[in-house]
């Protein structure tokens, strides 16, 4: 994949398309375009048949530190309203493949957010999250609000809405905000050995897994049952299946095709 | 660079050398601000090895200034916004912290002493935990820090009964790595220090990590960190030289890399 980003830098190795958020010197901070960017490269991945996982992470001493606040310091109400920049992260809850965010050093505000765009989330062990827009006497505007909340209920989600407190990766996985923390030097080694086993499952599984599980956020036990049903029915019209199930039987490794 | 506290670096080794002697190097709020700051420095200097922590004139450090202590303290806040984050400090430096106690080390004084990964004890050294004597509870880390290094039993009794330790029986309880006579103290400090900074320097570091979260570990996921902490240190300059150095049958040569 050609790499003609200027605040992410792409690279594929293998079946993973890594995105790095690449602003090193302001600690990443995200700004519009690097979102559209970003989103612009996950679409990408997503429709690139060799890419089976997507890693997320950041350039430098940190995930990202928040968003370009010098871009929005003198907004008016009316400028966010036409610029509709959040339409570009609703986009990314559209990507189909899995997408694995590493976070070292700092993923505040919006970074946070983004984080939280991902499917899973691996942190070193001395990074911090957290929500300090209320500091500002502004808000999360791209999901924190309600990802956060869903993710850990309201009890702490208020909490650190209303203080701005960092959270530090303990706390976050103990709150199941991410999926687990490795030593600092070997996150990104860490990372990608998830993300080669990961890109080695079925890849037509692992797409009706994620788009089943995102459904449950969002709708009834019911009608999240009854899509789930769909899914599973769905798998058994692929290659996948029939050769996971005759592999099993036949008691070797299967050989997934992602048809 | 800081005024209550002296900053040097020798031989790969940052001096940190608490200055308010007249005052027996008590804590003052910019006290402990600065030795936070100079650990601080010293952990990010990559030209740095090992930390010396000691005290100007003939007393490590006496604790909290009393003359600064009023009616109207919050205790607990003072903790919180002064020394809470000068040993939170200290506690992340993963490089080997020595605590060359030169003369008494009392109440605060001794919780920084008992922070450091090394007790160096000058034949004139004691510790005091001198907190009792005023109605206070030993702080700063120190009733962490102490019944790991001695046991429940002693730290309880140093706590509550308040003695003197001198440095000798410092050395019996295991409180002390070395008693050092006041004749050869400079000497034998940095030497110690320097050996300690030609070592292999991530190692150590690594050594501290798994240590401390041996505490709080449950056995297996320690044994995880034990595969991260060896696959860190397997990646470092220093394993390949000491294993080219045991081939070659000659000493290494560390760089901390």
């Amino acid at each position: 994949m050609s790499n003609s980003f200027e605040f992410i830098e792409t690279t594929t190795q293998g079946a993973i398309g890594t995105i790095e958020l690449n602003r090193p010197k302001v600690l990443n901070a995200l700004n519009t375009k690097m979102i559209s960017e970003i989103v612009q490269a996950m679409e990408g991945f997503d429709k690139d048949d060799n890419i089976r996982v997507i890693v997320l992470s950041g350039k430098g001493r940190a995930f990202a530190a928040g968003a370009d606040i010098d871009e929005m310091a003198n907004a008016s109400a009316m400028d966010l309203e036409l610029l509709n920049q959040f339409v570009d992260w609703d986009r990314l809850a559209l990507i189909k493949k899995p997408i694995i965010g590493a976070v070292h050093g700092f993923a505040l505000g919006g970074a946070f957010e983004l984080a939280l765009c991902c499917d899973l989330l691996f942190a070193a062990e001395d990074a911090e999250f957290g929500f300090p827009e209320v500091n500002l006497g502004v808000m999360p505007g791209a999901g924190g609000t309600q990802r956060l909340t869903k993710l850990v209920g309201k009890t702490k989600a208020m909490e650190w809405l209303f203080t701005g407190k960092r959270i530090t990766a303990k706390e976050a996985l103990h709150y199941g905000i991410i999926n687990q923390t490795f030593s600092k030097e070997l996150l990104f080694e860490e990372t990608y050995k998830f993300a080669e086993q990961l890109a080695k499952q079925a890849p037509i599984s692992i797409r009706l897994i994620k788009e089943s599980v995102l459904k449950a956020i969002d709708h009834s036990i019911y009608e999240g049952m009854q899509f789930e049903r769909k899914n599973f029915y769905l798998l058994f019209s692929s290659e996948d299946q029939k050769e996971g199930m005759k592999a099993f039987i036949e008691k070797r490794q299967p050989q997934f095709k992602g048809k | 660079m800081f005024e209550t506290v002296l900053y040097e670096v020798r031989n790969s080794v940052a001096y940190i050398t608490l200055n308010r002697p007249d005052k027996l190097n008590a804590f003052t709020e910019q006290l402990n601000k600065e030795v936070q700051l100079a650990i601080k420095n010293a952990s990010r200097d990559e030209s740095v090895r090992a930390l010396v922590i000691t005290g100007e004139g003939r007393a490590f450090c006496s604790g909290e200034d009393l003359a600064g202590v009023n009616d109207d303290m919050d205790h607990g806040e003072v903790l919180r916004k002064r020394y809470n984050p000068m040993i939170v400090e200290l506690d992340k430096c993963e490089k080997p912290i020595i605590a060359a106690v030169n003369g008494v080390a009392a109440g605060a004084g001794m919780s920084l002493a008992l922070a450091c990964d090394f007790r160096l004890a000058s034949e004139k050294a004691s510790f005091v935990e001198a907190f009792i004597h005023v109605g206070l509870v030993p702080d700063a880390g120190n009733l962490y820090h102490l019944p790991r290094l001695i046991g429940h039993a002693k730290a309880l009794e140093l706590a509550v009964l308040g003695e003197k330790v001198t440095a000798a029986e410092a050395k019996d309880l295991g409180l002390v790595t070395k008693v050092i006579s006041v004749d050869t103290w400079s000497e034998e400090v940095s030497q110690f220090a320097e050996r300690l900074a030609t070592m292999p320097t991530k190692a150590i570091g690594l050594i501290k990590r798994n240590l401390k979260t041996s505490w709080h570990s449950e056995f297996e996921d320690f044994l995880e960190r034990d595969a991260q902490g060896q696959r860190i240190a397997g990646l470092t300059d220093d394993h390949k030289e000491g294993v080219r150095a045991f081939m070659e049958k000659r000493r290494p040569v560390f760089t901390g890399k």
